[in-house]
């Protein structure tokens, strides 16, 4: 489904990437941690091409995200993202925020697309809040309903980036749960996160990062059994320690 | 088609300096008044005392509501007169730039105090506090703590706004002032050169605001990363 | 100081003889509304279209962008009123520039200064749009893209709306600043509220009645304009977010 071979990227003389290469099957649940500025975040974010890179290739379905000839838009449109900070559009009510892109996008018609907004919403446990903006809810139910938005377009695949690291601590389990759900019907997805229980939980594998490379890519129990490298043992005992 | 003919700026230049000379001591005197008094503006403006803070306000009020030109022809028109019938100024005594000056001053004086009061709130209300605990008075805690922490956020936006006073200072022309713009104004109507000069006295200005925006624009970037 | 106050002076004919002094300032009055609110028209679209194309990333779209904004906003509006008025006419064409000189002289006086003042405020409006922008989370544009949505999609449904609640409390300042603007028309001869306000002293001589009259009546358009534009804030406040409940 994702393929991510030899992609390097730096700002200027500053090496953001180096080398990483890894893959995510259909179906697949992969978990992609380490430390702040290991990257992370911007290899997920180059492989829907938020962030352009330099060399190497991604494919996504088939379609190279690097090529200057491939309509991103209408690749992005099949490719679900979830953010940190939930942007959500604070000018728009939930039912249009979960609506627009479906019509202007996809090309659905209103109703049909309000009508998948509010199913989706339903499933995410919020449909008593249609009617609301995004600035009357909390943390944990905005991201709940960013990823319905994301669902809203029939993703073939979902990036979270870091989709709980925003929340108060006693949110996180709520949208935790739609994802492990989520993970659980099967979609293929690409989680930065640091929630260690998510990955034991759900995950088939593991990326550590470190400095822009691509540590370890293991499965999880390979992972959380005997990691390989240092950098990996330090972070594990530090964050499993809170 | 228009012919240029930019040769009367050459012999103009002598008396273009002098205008220019003016243009700068209104606007450096209008910056220093305006910092001044606008200081103490915004110091009433926040204080306890509700007829300083009303007094304040209205003050400020007024002069943001009425037009730069519509208070220098007051000054120009209407405030010498009463002034010089006030303490005996003999009639025809030339007032028009001390006037056009004290008009500028107390103009811009309303927009630097809103200037520094935004520069005073900005400070948190933590500081106050921790001043008082230490022993100061009111007065000790503005001086001292408040207005130089203040003031250090506020240089790149009292530079700018003296780059937009140098700009306004141009309106002296409705009181019949030699200012930059009036003295370039004159050796154009008088050479039959408008054109020439209008666009020369718009290029020397553009050089000089945008270097100095240029200029206050890299102390922002030194300041805000010190 | 010994001034005689005449208040009635405003009902009196005026020196044109059909009309009243009052009537003299209502014309002013009209005048000063009229050329602000079309100059207004001009630099909220051209502003629009400047700061936003300063956000974009085409280089030279943007860099074409910052020169318009920089030009407008370091020469003085007084020079530049001047510029449009007796420079340009001067620049075009023989054949077309005497044709414009031929027209109904407060024509060219009223659309010199429309022209202007729209430019020169366009150049701030651009500025504040710019930084509506540029203060919308980073997060908002990759959400729009994300989605799917092509860049001007992003910047139509997502960004721009968003910047322009933003940009309404700035620009409801630059908006009392083109009626306070307007006056310095007065110095090519347009007959708006600060001119006529000059014609009153030397007609009537009752310099004080007239200038606290003039005076007046630029408070009261500014607190009008101030009133109209809270109002305006709250009716587009977004729940939850800046002035929203």
């Amino acid at each position: 489904m994702i393929k991510i071979a030899n992609v390097s990227k730096h700002y200027g003389s500053f090496q953001v990437l180096t080398d990483c290469s890894t893959s995510v099957s259909k179906g697949e649940v992969i978990v992609v941690c380490g430390p702040s500025g290991s990257g992370k975040s911007t290899l997920i974010k180059c492989v829907n091409g938020l962030e352009p890179f330099q060399s190497g290739e991604i494919t996504v379905d088939g379609t190279s995200v690097g090529d200057p000839k491939t309509n991103l838009s209408k690749l992005r449109a099949r490719v679900g993202m979830v953010f940190q900070n939930f942007e959500l559009f604070p000018h728009m009510s939930i039912t249009e925020n979960l609506a627009i892109a479906q019509v202007k996008v996809l090309g659905r018609k209103q109703d049909e697309a309000i009508d998948k907004g509010l199913k989706l919403l339903d499933r995410v446990g919020l449909k008593a809040q249609a009617h609301k903006f995004p600035g009357q809810l909390s943390g944990g139910q905005q991201q709940r309903v960013a990823i319905a938005r994301a669902l809203a377009m029939d993703p073939i695949c979902m990036l979270f980036d870091e989709p709980t690291s925003a929340l108060d601590p006693e949110m996180v389990n709520e949208v935790l749960d739609v994802m492990t759900e989520l993970a659980k019907e099967g979609m293929t997805m690409m989680c930065v996160t640091h929630e260690m229980g998510f990955a034991k939980r759900v995950a088939n594998r593991v990326i550590f990062m470190d400095q822009g490379r691509i540590v370890e890519d293991d499965s999880k129990e390979e992972f959380f059994a005997n990691p390989r490298s240092e950098r990996a043992q330090q972070f594990l005992a530090k964050i499993l320690h809170h | 088609m228009y012919e240029f003919d930019w040769s009367s700026i050459p012999g103009a230049l002598p008396f273009l300096w002098d205008g220019m000379k003016v243009t700068l001591v209104i606007t450096f005197q209008a910056v220093l008044i305006g910092i001044v008094w606008g200081t103490l503006l915004a110091m009433m403006r926040l204080s306890p005392i509700k007829a300083l803070s009303w007094f304040a306000a209205g003050y400020v009020n007024l002069f943001r509501a009425v037009p730069l030109v519509m208070v220098l022809l007051w000054f120009f028109l209407i405030v010498p007169e009463f002034v010089g019938q006030l303490f005996n100024i003999p009639r025809g005594t030339d007032m028009r730039l001390s006037s056009a000056m004290a008009g500028f001053a107390l103009f811009e004086s309303a927009y630097y105090s809103e200037i520094i009061r935004a520069g005073i709130q900005s400070v948190p209300k933590g500081q106050i506090s921790a001043a008082s605990a230490l022993g100061m008075n009111y007065g000790q805690a503005m001086r001292l703590v408040v207005l130089p922490q203040a003031f250090r956020n506020m240089v790149p936006l009292l530079l700018t706004q003296g780059i937009i006073l140098f700009q306004d200072t141009s309106l002296v022309y409705v009181s019949a002032l030699a200012d930059f713009f009036g003295a370039a104004y004159k050796v154009g109507d008088r050479d039959g050169r408008l054109v020439e000069m209008l666009l020369f006295a718009g290029v020397v200005y553009f050089v000089i605001c945008f270097s100095a925006s240029q200029l206050v624009k890299r102390l922002q970037k030194k300041y805000s990363t010190a | 100081m010994n001034y005689q106050w005449n208040w009635g002076v405003f009902l009196q004919p005026s020196a044109s003889g059909d009309d009243t002094y009052l009537g003299w300032m209502f014309a002013g009055f009209k005048m000063t509304i009229g050329l602000s609110l079309s100059a207004w028209v001009i630099a909220l679209l051209l502003g629009a279209l400047v700061g936003v194309l300063r956000t974009v990333p085409n280089k030279v779209l943007a860099g074409f962008a910052t020169a318009y904004v920089e030009m407008f906003r370091n020469v003085p509006l007084l020079v530049q009123l001047f510029i449009w008025y007796f420079v340009l006419p001067e620049l075009l064409p023989t054949s077309i520039g005497d044709a414009y000189k031929q027209t109904n002289p407060v024509m060219q006086q009223f659309l010199a200064s429309m022209v202007c003042l729209g430019l020169f405020t366009s150049a701030r409006v651009a500025e504040q749009v710019r930084a509506g922008i540029n203060s919308l989370p980073r997060g908002q544009k990759n959400a729009g893209l994300a989605l799917g949505f092509t860049l001007p999609q992003t910047y139509r449904f997502v960004m721009l709306p968003m910047a322009f609640r933003l940009v309404v409390p700035p620009l409801t300042s630059e908006f009392l600043n083109i009626f306070k603007n307007s006056a310095v028309c007065s110095t090519i001869g347009l007959l708006e509220l600060a001119a006529q306000g000059r014609q009153l002293v030397d007609y009537t001589a009752q310099p004080f009645e007239s200038f606290i009259a003039v005076t007046l009546s630029y408070i009261i358009i500014n607190v009008t304009v101030m009133t109209l534009m809270h109002k305006f804030e709250r009716r587009i406040s977004v729940p939850g977010y800046i002035g929203g409940k």
